[in-house]
């Protein structure tokens, strides 16, 4: 069975009225919760290379799911796909199906999805701007009118940096440390007020300490935003996410409950990823 | 092997060592030279009338080129009006939109039109803006150094766009910046400091031009009349003035060089300034 | 196995093409690609435009002289004679003076700035050297008139003539102006472009190529010479041809300095005429269709001349970038 996880499943003769999409996974899934993102069947292309193969995954309302895996297995390249910025890449093809909130994002307008489904890169990229200019600026693009100052200073709060710029938003992003600046990235994309914040191995340009900032922010960002982060950190992924997902070659592996893949995955290659025995 | 053998080697070494670096002395000298001479010579011509009277009639000393400095500024006005926004908007496609195969043939052109002789570009504003209403015109002489702008503005504004990292364009569609939003808003700002800089290096280029001028912009004694009709230049002037008997002649065309020189060494400075500033940011 | 798992690649949908162009159109993005594009047309109109107007407007001198244009010696224009010959002559021999000086010149500068000097010289050097090529042509000229000729005239053109005065290139009398003057006048022009293009190149020949030289034992000036300069060479040749190119196609420095008179004369002291000067001198001045028809034709072959070099300057350039100008 050519399935994506090791979690025994129903026999799917008993249920033939619904959607196979939407069934194939159903006891993966943690039950009772509702589900903002919903991947199915999500196959990627590089030019003629496949980097993402028949991808079925949800991603749970305020929930954070990690995403894990060896470098090179598609997850920061499946991530992308969830807000379609791959196609500012040349010559890419996507085959499959994301729902946000059951509507398909093929089919939304393109600025509007990301609008909706914010992300934060690898390393820190502020514009080169002003601190202030630099959350401002998803509003301005997006035609905001209204009062920039209160939602700025709510962006930076919610980021937890306001207390440390609040007397120098004239200064330029580039004159503050990279955690800083990294934070700033995420006040930015906050600003507009996503439902879906995606992150793409956030800390794997900043030290430590910085690190366990963010991953408190992201703790409490979960009030308000469904999240989904690649890392390459497992411990970072054991601490900080509700849900993981393993990745391997272009191909999702195992997803459960962080908690329950850590500590009995199902799968043998799940369990010589996490033990360290390769990647 | 023998010690004569590596004596000889160590004396080419020396001589052939010391030689180059005599040769970038000297290059370097020439330019000191080239300053030097006009400063003292132009420097002794130079007054207020030269900045504020016509020329005089030929035969009578004393006057300006009061007509040709802006005549040369009303040139550059019409070269950067024309040249600068389809160098600008070029430069943009190549670097932010262009298709592989077109991109390179557009890249090409660009490089074959950078190339082409000046005076070759001259004859081109003839047979197009000229011969259509047989008179020489500001007009002519602006589309000949128009048209030299747009090669340089073109490869600069690519080069600069390029250097804008991806990082940026990416933070700013994840924003919900649509791509055209995220060039005027990130990428252009960005670049600002090196495209200006670029520009500034065209227009300075094509300040000094005289070839193209001389048959479309032509020359004129008087104020010029407008767009329409001919009109006086710097370039022509020293040119004019450079080859004629007239000692006094030859006084007004050393400070007339000496004034272009300032003009496009001063906006080279500019330029520089403006990237170095911008980088630092 | 059941439907369920047989795997459902779903393209996705695409819209139809008419709304899926108005909705780009409402993002602005199709209009900027549009415009920008229209930019980048205009470019290769522009350039087109240039060569069918020089082929169009010479039509008449084609059609009248032929290939014979390019042979023939005489230009009168009083009995509408007209030949390209003297005037292709003086512009490859100033040329050739121009880069008999300046090549030696300005790679033995380039290597200096490259291999010997410190950074900070190298940098400040090439600072000055960028601005010097900024200068505009018509101050070479006018430095050509009231300097070169001159000197020329009393000093370096005696001074040859006595010590290579039995060879046909320096014999014959002096008047200061001529293809020497012309070729030292380009010279000094062209030199800045050989040495800033030159110099990068050099800078581009990776360490562990002047490393191996100098470990086998070779003199600093073995390895440049021997291994340095070899690999960069192609390179080196690129900037060659850009400053030919220039040096075909400069108008005003030579017009000024070069005597004006269209013969063939074997003595580089004779005075002579460039295809871009006689141009510059008499195109405001030709009357009748054929003698402007046949001025034109001169730009179009100057045009074409300069054409070949630029693109021959640019293969080698982007080669020597690519992989580096290894030995063949």
């Amino acid at each position: 069975m050519d399935s994506v996880s090791g979690v025994p499943q129903p026999a799917l003769s008993v249920k033939p009225f619904r959607d196979p999409v939407h069934m194939e996974k159903t006891t993966t899934q943690p039950t009772e919760q509702s589900i903002r993102l919903e991947i199915a069947d999500l196959n990627f292309f590089y030019g003629p290379k496949q980097a993402v193969f028949g991808l079925n995954l949800k991603i749970p309302t305020h929930k954070v799911t990690a995403l894990i895996g060896p470098s090179g297995c598609g997850k920061s390249t499946f991530l992308r796909t969830l807000n379609r910025m791959n196609e500012t890449i040349r010559n890419t093809r996507v085959e499959g199906k994301v729902l946000l909130d059951g509507q398909e994002i093929h089919q939304m307008d393109v600025v509007g999805l990301r609008r909706r489904v914010g992300m934060v890169f690898q390393r820190p990229n502020p514009f080169p701007k002003s601190i202030y200019e630099n959350v401002a600026y998803g509003l301005r693009v997006n035609g905001f009118k209204g009062r920039l100052d209160e939602l700025v200073e709510k962006s930076l709060r919610r980021a937890a940096l306001w207390e440390e710029v609040k007397d120098v938003l004239k200064r330029s992003a580039f004159a503050l440390s990279g955690g800083q600046q990294q934070r700033l990235c995420i006040a930015r994309a906050l600003a507009v007020d996503p439902e879906v914040l995606l992150l793409d191995e956030p800390c794997s340009a900043l030290d430590p300490v910085t690190t366990a900032k963010i991953e408190e922010l992201m703790f409490q960002l979960k009030d308000s935003c469904t999240m989904a982060i690649v890392t390459h950190n497992m411990q970072q992924a054991a601490r900080a996410s509700d849900f993981t997902a393993f990745m391997l070659d272009g191909k999702l592996i195992e997803h459960s409950v962080t908690s329950k893949l850590f500590t009995t995955p199902t799968d043998p290659r799940t369990e010589a990823y996490i033990t360290g025995r390769f990647g | 092997m023998s010690e004569p053998r590596i004596m000889w080697r160590k004396a080419v070494n020396a001589v052939m060592l010391t030689l180059t670096g005599v040769a970038a002395f000297g290059v370097v000298c020439v330019l000191f030279l080239i300053l030097g001479y006009l400063i003292f010579n132009g420097g002794h011509s130079l007054n207020l009338n030269f900045f504020t009277q016509l020329p005089k009639p030929v035969g009578e000393t004393g006057g300006g080129m009061a007509n040709a400095i802006v005549g040369s500024l009303k040139l550059l006005l019409l070269a950067a009006l024309m040249g600068l926004p389809v160098g600008l908007l070029a430069g943009i496609y190549l670097a932010e939109f262009g298709g592989k195969t077109f991109s390179f043939i557009v890249r090409y052109t660009t490089d074959l039109l950078n190339g082409v002789p000046s005076i070759v570009i001259g004859i081109f504003a003839y047979a197009l803006v000229v011969l259509p209403v047989k008179h020489f015109s500001a007009l002519a002489g602006g589309v000949a150094l128009g048209i030299m702008v747009i090669p340089i503005t073109v490869r600069s504004t690519e080069e600069f766009l390029r250097g804008v990292p991806n990082s940026m364009r990416e933070a700013a569609m994840a924003l919900g910046a649509s791509k055209w939003k995220t060039i005027v808003t990130v990428v252009l700002p960005a670049a600002s400091g090196g495209i200006l800089t670029g520009m500034l290096l065209a227009l300075a280029r094509v300040a000094g031009e005289t070839a193209p001028l001389l048959f479309t912009a032509f020359g004129n004694r008087y104020w010029g009349q407008g767009w329409g009709q001919p009109i006086a230049s710097l370039p022509v002037m020293i040119y004019t003035y450079a080859i004629s008997p007239y000692d006094d002649w030859h006084r007004q065309a050393w400070a007339a060089g000496l004034v272009l020189l300032m003009l496009v060494l001063l906006s080279n400075l500019g330029a520089r300034f403006i990237l170095a500033r911008s980088k630092a940011v | 196995m059941s439907a369920a798992t047989t795997t459902m690649t779903r393209e996705v949908p695409p819209k139809s093409g008419l709304r899926a162009f108005v909705d780009k159109l409402k993002g602005g993005d199709e209009i900027a690609h549009l415009i920008t594009l229209t930019a980048a047309a205009g470019i290769i109109l522009i350039t087109s435009l240039l060569v069918l107007e020089l082929w169009r407007t010479s039509q008449l001198s084609r059609a009248k002289f032929g290939w014979m244009f390019f042979w023939t010696k005489v230009w009168d224009a009083n009995f509408d004679n007209f030949g390209a010959a003297p005037f292709i002559y003086g512009t490859l021999v100033t040329s050739a003076v121009a880069l008999a000086i300046a090549v030696p010149l300005g790679l033995a500068s380039a290597i200096f700035l490259s291999e010997l000097a410190p950074r900070r010289l190298s940098d400040i050097v090439s600072f000055l050297i960028d601005l010097l090529a900024a200068v505009p042509s018509v101050i070479y000229g006018l430095l050509g008139i009231f300097i070169v000729v001159p000197l020329m005239r009393t000093t370096l053109g005696p001074a040859l003539k006595k010590v290579l005065g039995f060879t046909p290139l320096f014999a014959g009398p002096n008047y200061g102006v001529g293809f020497l003057t012309a070729g030292i006048v380009l010279a000094i022009m062209v030199v800045p472009f050989i040495i800033s293009v030159s110099r990068e190149v050099l800078l581009s020949v990776p360490r562990e190529q002047r490393e191996a030289a100098l470990a086998m034992g070779a003199t600093r000036w073995e390895a440049t010479w021997q291994v340095v300069v070899p690999w960069a060479r192609t390179g080196i040749m690129g900037s060659v041809f850009l400053a030919l190119a220039r040096a075909l196609g400069e108008t005003m420095a030579v017009t000024m300095v070069i005597g004006n008179n269209p013969q063939i004369s074997a003595s580089l002291f004779a005075p002579g005429y460039t295809i871009a000067s006689v141009i510059a001198n008499e195109f405001t001045e030709a009357t009748g269709d054929l003698y402007l028809s046949a001025l034109i034709e001169l730009g179009l072959v100057l045009f074409l001349m300069t054409f070949i070099l630029n693109g021959l300057a640019r293969i080698l350039i982007v080669a020597t970038e690519r992989g580096g100008g290894r030995p063949a």
